[in-house]
């Protein structure tokens, strides 16, 4: 019973924070695309524009549910259902840290923990083409059905470099749970160099990260390789025909598949709740960078830019201080200090997503193409070549 | 007891979608009814503790081998298939002669395979990743190497033939 009750508080919480998640990363590319271009981004609701994504949400809610006449009816409702439902699946076996101990109760930090980890993550983003490909062809039109091929070919091109990456620090860690493979990279060389598997001997995985982080591009459908909904070519690409809550759902999808991949990388490459620094000093790295954004806080209602900034940014910098404070308790640390590392690695995965999406311009189709199977597959295949000799020589 | 309910449902489902794969019309909608087979038999496999062999068939089948039915079936923009008239052979014969078929099976089976133990959820633990290695690289080398090469062989004229199309 006790094991349903845990369960079951798990499964809200990681839901709870994931829709969160979903819904401020948005916010968030907004307004750092918006400051990588020169503008403000949305500043209206709420302070700063916080209240954004409850506004967008309410919006898609509210907005008419069109059914085109000439669409594939039930195909055409599947497809936003199976995108989802798939993007959010792969949440519930990722572990965001170690096993905590609380009120006499052990559990790990993750909703379940599956002996296969990896494959069953590689068995859900294999299956999760069929939502793009279902809703390209249901929609019964032309730009929609180029939108899907063009998706479903660069996903199927892309997964095997990713797959290949993926085998790599596998090999180093012997294990296929994701959480084993994140407790192989903990400790640290010479005292400071963490065992990450970016760094982590007989063979740094630095290329099989770069490679895995492009192929995550391509899988999850970002710019530069955004082809399927390439608007000055395709309309919208696939999701062309779909409005309010379906539209809704493929957007969606999109931002968890981001998500998923990002803590994948952490997990695989960039040591999943392990901190840069060894323990003693690594503890009160969130205290520090809280307190920071705290006094950034401050001094910006110091000199405001804007009459509204006097008031609103001392609030922000009371609630960082708070923040800061709770992570300064030492009973508390044992849970927050890995959360705050996964965290940080994993926003900072994100946050390139967003700086490559303002900075590089969009491939031509045959270049993504050509890009993928003549210099990313043999890249990958030689990786793990290289990885497959060390690991087996030393 | 959950293993039994798990068992029950999706084998209900796996056989519905197997049936609605022949009774559709719509070539896409029987390619999806063998996703769902797919799909049900590799939590079966996962009940029965070959939870390597289930991802297996997610991956290669489910993910590969489909996208592949159904990014044809959309490239060709297959229409619904058109009923025949049935032969007068088909219409008086097909039901004896599939009940036959039922019953020679199951003869079959029974005599021929030894008797079975009744099925235990869980209790096999020779399906993880591990001992499938273990298995390929040692008891079953030789057939693992012989099927790499023959589908080396077939990639390899799947390359040939489409140069020759494109020339």
């Amino acid at each position: 019973m006790n094991f349903f009750i845990v369960s079951i508080i798990k499964i809200v919480l990681v839901f709870a924070i994931f829709m969160t998640t979903l819904a401020y990363l948005q916010w968030v590319e907004r307004k750092v695309l918006a400051h990588i271009q020169s503008r403000t981004g949305p500043l209206r609701v709420g302070p700063h524009g916080l209240m954004q994504p409850l506004a967008d949400v309410f919006k898609l809610l509210t907005k008419e549910d069109l059914l085109p006449p000439y669409v594939n009816k039930f195909f055409y409702l599947l497809a936003p259902f199976i995108a989802v439902c798939l993007a959010l699946i792969s949440i519930s076996i990722i572990p965001f840290g170690p096993e905590i101990e609380v009120g006499g109760t052990r559990t790990y930090m993750q909703i379940s923990d599956v002996n296969v980890g990896i494959l069953f993550i590689l068995a859900i983003s294999s299956i999760s083409v069929y939502g793009v490909a279902l809703a390209g062809w249901s929609s019964n039109n032309k730009y929609s059905l180029m939108g899907a091929l063009r998706s479903s070919a660069q996903m199927i091109s892309y997964e095997l470099p990713l797959t290949l990456v993926i085998v790599c620090p596998l090999l180093l860690a012997n294990h296929l749970s994701l959480r084993a493979i994140s407790d192989s990279q903990a400790g640290y060389y010479l005292g400071f160099i963490p065992r990450w598997s970016i760094f982590q001997m007989p063979f740094p995985q630095i290329f099989g990260f770069l490679i895995f982080m492009v192929a995550a591009f391509a899988e999850t459908n970002r710019l530069p390789f955004d082809l399927p909904e390439a608007e000055n070519e395709l309309v919208a690409g696939f999701h062309t025909e779909y409005s309010s809550m379906k539209f809704a759902c493929f957007f969606m999808s999109e931002y968890a598949n981001m998500v998923t991949i990002t803590c994948v990388a952490t997990l695989l490459f960039l040591g999943g709740w392990h901190p840069l620094f060894p323990a003693p000093y690594s503890n009160w790295v969130a205290t520090a960078v809280l307190l920071f954004a705290a006094i950034a806080c401050f001094f910006q209602a110091i000199r405001p830019a804007r009459k509204r900034d006097r008031y609103t940014f001392p609030v922000f910098g009371i609630g960082f201080l708070i923040l800061a404070a709770l992570w300064a308790v030492p009973s508390f640390q044992t849970i927050l200090v890995p959360i705050f590392w996964f965290a940080a690695k994993v926003a900072f995965l994100l946050f390139t997503y967003i700086w490559v999406r303002g900075t590089l311009p969009r491939f031509r189709y045959d270049q993504l193409m050509h890009f993928a199977w003549t210099f990313l597959f043999p890249c990958a295949l030689l990786n793990l070549l290289l990885t497959a000799l060390f690991v087996a020589v030393f | 007891m959950v293993d039994t309910i798990l068992f029950i449902i999706f084998a209900i489902v796996a056989i519905v979608s197997g049936f609605n794969l022949v009774l559709q019309k719509q070539p896409i909608a029987s390619a999806l009814s063998l996703i769902g087979v797919m799909g049900s038999l590799a939590v079966l496999y996962l009940l029965l503790g070959a939870e390597f062999l289930a991802m297996a068939q997610m991956i290669v089948y489910g993910g590969a081998v489909m996208v592949l039915f159904v990014l044809v079936i959309m490239l060709l923009n297959a229409g619904r298939e058109k009923s025949s008239a049935k032969s007068w052979f088909a219409q008086i014969a097909g039901l004896p002669l599939l009940l036959c078929l039922v019953a020679l099976l199951g003869f079959l089976i029974r005599a021929i395979l030894p008797p079975m133990r009744s099925v235990e959820f869980g209790s096999w633990v020779g399906g993880t990743a591990e001992h499938i290695g273990q298995l390929l690289f040692t008891t079953y080398l030789l057939p693992f190497e012989v099927i790499s090469i023959l589908i080396l062989i077939a990639i390899l004229g799947a390359v040939v033939l489409a140069q020759k199309e494109l020339d």
